[in-house]
């Protein structure tokens, strides 16, 4: 091997190192930090973990909006027209926020089975259901039909 | 009528393009000259009838024609004359015009700008524009139209703008972004140029460079633009989400500078040929990817709005035929590109070759946390999202490595250097950089913390090896301001790039640990405090803006009992939309902001909920990003790119 063809050798090595290194790590990370999706029915059936964040999506039932009187904090029930999961979350709800409304919640479940929100999501358009939940709710028809 | 002639140009504007894309290809691969001589021409031609289809739109708008759907879905007879225009690129079609449009303006500027260029390169470069611009125009003609009519019964009145878009927002940072993500197609042109050509050699890289820096500059004021956006306009005080959308526009930004650097190197040494054509065809496939996940509504993203799965095929198609194509060339062609010099382990090449690979490293992570869910999707694995904790865990301990050696390859030599040359130069700056980031959490903060530690370190590093290296320019010279003017303004964009990237370092490392924020409830005269700031709620009153009725609320800020500023934070009803809008109300500053939202009305007592937040220093991030835009817009104007055409390799 000629020195030129040597030191091209190391330097390819030492690319292939360094990106299995990093594509390890992230792969890593990644599995660390990953939020599964979870819809109602999953949650009733006692799929989902307790003390692992994850996401829930629905719609909002009507009428199931409770806020507290003197903090932030409100309770509302998802529900994928055959389950529903309570959710708590303190804090300002997200403007797109509507009875009715398909949106996402971020958080865990706690022992008594009430899903503990840290943060709401409600999309731009309010005709968009995030897919997740549109997929979630076509499985539950065809299930139904 | 208007709109008919719109879409007839749009349709002439193709037959241009598709020429371009064949004739002066055709001609260059032929050697026949009147062929390649075509290329000018019809760059102009394309230009004037996407112009004239812009136009034609435009007019819609500005007119109130809600005969055209997409006037009618986006626009208001109520709605401001400026945002009115705006909306042109408010949807999926208008935007996609846009893009054809600036891609357009491009290739003219390429066949005007382009004096020094062989007319076989120049006619290659807009030939590939062509092939590019062909796609797209058939995409915008085929799925996306937006001249089509309601006809024969049409709307009375426009279903409106989204609110979250009727902003001063929404007038810059799209096209900014735009003619960041397309300018990267010249780069991708000059490289597919390269590649059909054989011809790789210090001029090719010299007349890409502007076109590359230019492009770059743009794509991070366009980033820096949204990331600031997003903090006023959605009411919550974040900056960076991680999301899909703002992540797609990133990564072409992360493999972008790399391609600039590595750039850089191949016009003064000759090496990484084969490495920067394949970083500028990815970054392209990386603009071109983006736009699919925008557009596509693939991913759930906040910027995901109702989209269409055939609109995401179409741009998907074209994603893998550009990706495909080009790499294809690449393994046929790349192998005969030959490097002209050599350089030692320890050398400035080596370091920048490093830097690359960190920021190279860093995209494909930033990549591989946006496509995940999308694989485990397809794998059937179940409904994931990756959260920001993993960007968050990846991009601290890759960017502190980024900005270390940084500072060394500013400090190390061409060809070789040695360490103990190195270590003469960096002691100072690394003993400096030291003490600052291990003084100042004592003394802004209330103790040691790492992680202001390690932003403030790095900083400070990058400033202050900047700064001697500036510094060591002067050493031989005895008068000043003629060293000053002597330094090229690429050295001076350089400088300022490298500072920006400091200040948003130290932006972020304050803003994500100082930031105080509290959500309250707060009745007519309830006071609470933050970072030493009391804010006074004074009540809420109806206002009535130009489509919209608010609530809006007076919070009386007082600072150790001295009167800072009163906001007025409004909660907007969009009466066209029926949709509700936070508008929060930020009293800005160097070092600090103060920022409130209202929430939604609480009880009977006109009582709110409001949303208190404190961030120092987070203005920083912008000023850093602009900065780093303005170096890259600054390298464009040296003299070196205006003479005229020399092919021979100058070596630096």
């Amino acid at each position: 091997m000629t020195p030129k063809r040597q030191k091209r050798l190391y330097i390819i090595l030492a690319i292939v190192f360094g990106t299995s290194l990093a594509v390890g790590l992230t792969m890593y990370a990644l599995n660390q930090n990953i939020n599964l999706f979870y819809s109602a029915s999953q949650i009733a059936n006692g799929e989902a973990p307790t003390d692992a964040r994850m996401r829930v999506g629905g719609m909002v039932v009507d009428g199931s909006l409770k806020r507290s009187t003197d903090s932030l904090r409100v309770s509302f029930e998802l529900t994928d027209y055959e389950n529903t999961v309570k959710v708590v979350f303190t804090g300002i709800l997200p403007d797109l926020f509507r009875e009715g409304q398909g949106i996402i919640a971020q958080g865990k479940m706690d022992a008594q089975g009430v899903f503990q929100a840290d943060e709401v999501l409600a999309k731009h358009d309010e005709n968009y259901m995030p897919p997740e939940i549109a997929e979630s709710m076509k499985a539950k028809k065809e299930v139904a039909q | 009528m208007i709109p008919e002639l719109g879409e007839f140009a749009l349709i002439l504007a193709l037959g241009f393009s598709f020429i371009l894309a064949t004739i002066p290809l055709y001609g260059a691969a032929t050697l026949n000259a009147l062929w390649m001589d075509y290329a000018k021409p019809l760059a102009k031609a394309q230009f004037t009838f996407l112009l004239i289809s812009f136009m034609c739109l435009a007019y819609a708008f500005a007119n109130d024609d809600f005969s055209v759907q997409y006037v009618a879905n986006h626009s208001n007879s109520q709605l401001p004359m400026q945002f009115k225009l705006s909306a042109i690129w408010g949807g999926h079609e208008g935007s996609l015009l846009l893009w054809a449009f600036i891609l357009s303006g491009w290739t003219l500027a390429v066949s005007l700008f382009s004096r020094g260029l062989p007319l076989d390169m120049l006619a290659r470069v807009l030939g590939v524009m062509g092939i590019i611009a062909t796609g797209f125009i058939s995409f915008l003609l085929w799925t996306s139209s937006p001249f089509l009519r309601y006809l024969p019964r049409f709307p009375a009145d426009g279903a409106d703008l989204n609110p979250l878009l009727q902003d001063f927002g929404l007038i810059v940072h799209p096209p900014m972004l735009y003619m960041g993500y397309v300018g990267f197609s010249v780069a991708f042109a000059f490289a597919i140029a390269a590649l059909l050509s054989g011809r790789l050699d210090a001029a090719w890289a010299r007349w890409s460079r502007p076109w590359t820096n230019i492009a770059w500059a743009f794509l991070g004021a366009g980033i820096t633009l949204g990331s600031w956006w997003a903090y006023y306009e959605l009411g919550w005080g974040g900056w960076w989400f991680w999301d899909p959308v703002e992540n797609a526009s990133l990564m072409p930004w992360l493999v972008g500078t790399a391609l600039i650097h590595s750039l850089a190197v191949t016009e003064k040494r000759g090496v990484f040929k084969s490495w920067t054509l394949l970083l500028a065809i990815f970054a392209f496939s990386l603009s071109l990817l983006g736009t699919f996940l925008v557009r596509s509504g693939v991913l759930t993203s906040v910027h995901a709005f109702a989209s269409d799965p055939e609109r995401g095929f179409f741009i998907l198609v074209l994603l893998l035929l550009t990706i495909g194509g080009s790499l294809t060339l690449y393994a046929f062609k790349a192998p005969n590109v030959k490097s002209e010099s050599s350089f030692g382990w320890l050398s400035r090449e080596m370091l920048l070759l490093i830097n690359n690979v960190f920021l190279v490293v860093m995209a494909i992570t930033v990549l591989l946390g946006t496509l995940y869910p999308l694989l485990i999707d397809a794998l059937g694995s179940g409904k994931i999202s990756v959260g920001p904790p993993y960007f968050n865990a990846l991009f601290v301990p890759i960017m502190s490595l980024l900005a270390l050696s940084m500072g060394i390859s500013g400090a190390a030599r061409w060809r070789q250097t040695s360490i103990s040359g190195l270590k003469k130069q960096l002691l100072v700056p690394a003993i400096i950089s030291l003490v600052v980031g291990l003084v100042f959490p004592f003394i802004y903060g209330d103790g040691f913390n790492f992680r202001v530690f390690l932003g403030i370190t790095i900083s400070t590093w990058i400033i202050a090896t900047t700064a001697k290296e500036f510094k060591d320019k002067f050493r031989n010279t005895n008068s000043i301001t003629a060293k000053l003017s002597q330094l090229t303004l690429s050295y001076y964009g350089m400088m300022l790039a490298h500072l920006g990237v400091a200040v948003v370092a130290i932006g972020i490392t304050l803003v994500s640990t100082y930031s105080e924020e509290r959500d309250m409830r707060m009745a007519p005269g309830d006071k609470i405090e933050l970072a030493d700031y009391q804010f006074e709620f004074k009540g809420a009153k109806k206002v009535k803006g130009a489509n919209f009725t608010a609530d809006e609320g007076t919070i009386v800020i007082t600072l150790e009992g001295e009167p800072v500023v009163t906001l007025y934070p409004q909660k907007r009803h969009y009466t066209v939309k029926r949709s509700m809008m936070t508008e929060a109300s930020i009293d800005p500053g160097l070092f600090r902001d103060l920022y409130l939202a209202m929430g939604e009305p609480l009880g009977n007592d006109g009582a709110w909920a409001i949303r208190v937040h404190y961030k120092p220093y987070v203005r920083w991030l912008w000023l850093g990003g602009l900065l780093m835009a303005l170096g890259g817009l600054l390298t464009v104007f040296d003299k070196r790119y205006r003479s005229k055409s020399s092919s021979e390799v100058a070596h630096a």
